[in-house]
């Protein structure tokens, strides 16, 4: 913005208001504004980062007490490899991946085929139908009866029993970002393939689905991000029966607290961080500008 | 408009099914089990009726739990707001360094929040990173005990849950400010506003769509709150953050499941409860405008 200022001298609008925000009451604080971001980036999210880091390469001596200090003898290879059989690193990973993938494949497709329905068809009774379909964006999932009907029906303890569940938590989410953006999306588009004898099922599956795209990928970023990290469901429904990551974190660090053992408590946090951190790292413009869209209208 | 023929309404069947055995069918299960004797030590479940609700009212457990979710979900509300603001109207400009900070303060919201839970007990141990380095500045050794007071640790885990989130609400806050139109800013510039009263006055109202998602979403999802606690604290000192999901997470795991169910019918209750008046309030602030 500031460079446009310089860089066009010129009397139109812009101009103008470009220079008097540049200069006068703004001028310090626009040369302090930089410092103070880095300064507040080092001191929030450097140190805690840097000590994670720092004590998952350190002997269990050193790592008492976690610090900011070097280690004196560097042991990453020790360290990693022993979380990585001591905490079920592999089936973890695979654990979670394969919940997570079809329990947010079955969700945006279930969820956007609803959408599509509740967003066109603007009766008194799909109004009501909308709202019980969005309910579950605030109220709380009953997470001990939800045990219960898994035993009743026999899912108790199951990879599907737990991806239903994510399905069935996940699914307003869904809903109420899909019928929102359906309902910005022209009619006209449907009807032109309608008048040359396209049924239903395809005009959603080869017109409908593919403009949805942004908003999908703006859900599929975030339901990842709730399955991916999610201990407390997941120890009600799998608990003890299939390894997940933040599970078997969890067990990790209640064993590690007991003995202080910082330096394997934070190089399982690394290795179980690394797959969305490298995930967000290379499409973090794409998942910054997808998240925002979907929140303010 | 859409009919019959062209939007069928079969199309809501999968998706109203799942949710109904898998969403719905559990909550309706809640208003049965909370008056049985459910638990792990018998096999058939019998009916009680108010007894679970009169022994953790008795205990006192049911209302200390909801005060202490309550307590928790308002700050959390508050400082996740207050730092996710701040941050947006700091890093608001579009420089290099600002991009770059904003993917630094979105790394928490893509951590596991068990892992941001252990991070910090660590950091604020008696002998922890933060005492070390308060030390360092005041020159004389630093030894507070951050989780161990039965009054304020309730604000220091609240504090954790904002830090985790304030990534977030820092980028809604963004979407929210470059929606507002610089001829009104201008016109309020050329008018003699200070930075201060152009804020307070115009952009801040203008943002109320972004408070309303914010604080909802900041309110009632930390009414559901549970990793991050149970990560520093577990529920302590002396049962001073002892959310309701972490009553139920014990209780459960005890075997006394009615119990668990009790408490998760008041967490439904509360958070329906809350919802209501909370969205209908930020929305019509959003009305006057």
């Amino acid at each position: 913005m500031s460079t446009q200022a310089a860089t066009s001298p010129t009397t139109t609008g812009r101009g103008t208001r470009q220079r008097t925000k540049a200069g006068g009451r703004h001028g310090i604080w626009s040369a302090l504004q930089p410092a103070v971001a880095l300064l507040s980036v080092l001191l929030l999210i450097g140190i805690p980062l840097w000590m994670v880091l720092i004590t998952s390469a350190k002997p269990q001596g050193e790592a008492l007490n976690p610090s900011l200090t070097l280690p004196s003898e560097w042991q990453i290879w020790e360290n990693y490899s022993q979380v990585f059989t001591d905490g079920r690193i592999t089936p973890a990973f695979f654990g979670s991946l394969f919940i997570m993938l079809p329990a947010v494949f079955v969700v945006l497709l279930l969820g956007s085929l609803a959408a599509w329905v509740l967003a066109r068809r603007a009766t008194r009774g799909n109004a009501i139908l909308y709202s019980l379909a969005i309910s579950g964006i605030v109220l709380p999932p009953a997470v001990v009866t939800v045990v219960l009907l898994l035993r009743q029906i026999g899912l108790a303890g199951t990879a599907i029993g737990m991806i239903a569940v994510y399905v069935g938590m996940y699914m307003s989410t869904v809903i109420f970002f899909v019928t929102g953006f359906i309902r910005t999306i022209s009619v006209e588009l449907e009807e032109a393939a309608r008048v040359d004898g396209a049924r239903p099922i395809k005009i959603f599956g080869r017109i409908i689905l593919p403009l949805l795209a942004p908003v999908l990928s703006t859900a599929t970023i975030l339901i990842c991000l709730y399955v991916w990290n999610d201990v407390f469901y997941a120890f009600f429904v799998i608990g003890g029966r299939i390894d997940t990551l933040p599970l078997n974190l969890f067990q990790v660090a209640s064993a590690g607290l007991y003995l202080n053992n910082w330096h394997l408590i934070f190089a399982y946090v690394v290795l179980m961080s690394l797959p969305l951190l490298l995930v967000f790292m290379f499409a973090q413009r794409r998942i910054i500008s997808g998240v925002t869209s979907g929140a303010v209208k | 408009m859409g009919n019959r023929q062209t939007h069928p309404r079969t199309f809501l069947i999968p998706a109203f099914v799942v949710m109904g055995i898998f969403f719905f069918t559990p909550t309706i299960y809640n208003f049965v089990y909370a008056f049985t004797d459910w638990s792990s030590f018998k096999a058939e479940i019998n009916p009680v009726g108010l007894a679970n609700f009169e022994s953790l009212l008795s205990s006192g457990t049911l209302l200390t739990s909801l005060r202490v979710t309550l307590v928790y979900a308002v700050l959390v509300a508050i400082f996740q707001n207050l730092f996710g603001l701040g941050l947006a109207l700091l890093l608001e400009r579009d420089t290099r360094i600002n991009r770059f900070s904003r993917v630094m303060f979105f790394i928490p919201v893509v951590m596991s929040a068990l892992a941001v839970g252990y991070i910090f007990q660590a950091l604020l141990k008696p002998a922890g990173a933060l005492n070390q380095l308060l030390s360092l500045f005041t020159a004389e050794p630093v030894t507070t005990a951050w989780l161990g007071s039965t009054t304020w640790t309730i604000v220091v885990v609240a504090l954790i849950h904002a830090w985790k989130w304030m990534g977030l609400s820092m980028l809604i806050y963004l979407a929210g400010l470059k929606t507002i139109n610089e001829d009104v800013l201008e016109a309020a510039r050329l008018d003699g506003a200070s930075a201060w009263q152009t804020f307070r006055t115009i952009r801040f109202p203008l943002l109320a769509p972004a408070v309303t998602f914010n604080v909802a979403t900041a309110l009632l999802g930390s009414m559901n709150g549970f990793d991050i606690v149970q990560a520093t604290t577990g529920g302590g000192p002396a049962g001073s953050t002892e959310l309701l999901n972490i009553f139920i997470y014990r209780t459960f795991g005890q075997g006394l499941f009615a119990q668990a169910t009790t408490m998760s019918l008041v967490l439904f209750v509360a958070v329906a409860l809350l919802a209501f008046p909370v969205v209908r309030t930020l929305r019509k602030r959003e009305e006057v405008l």
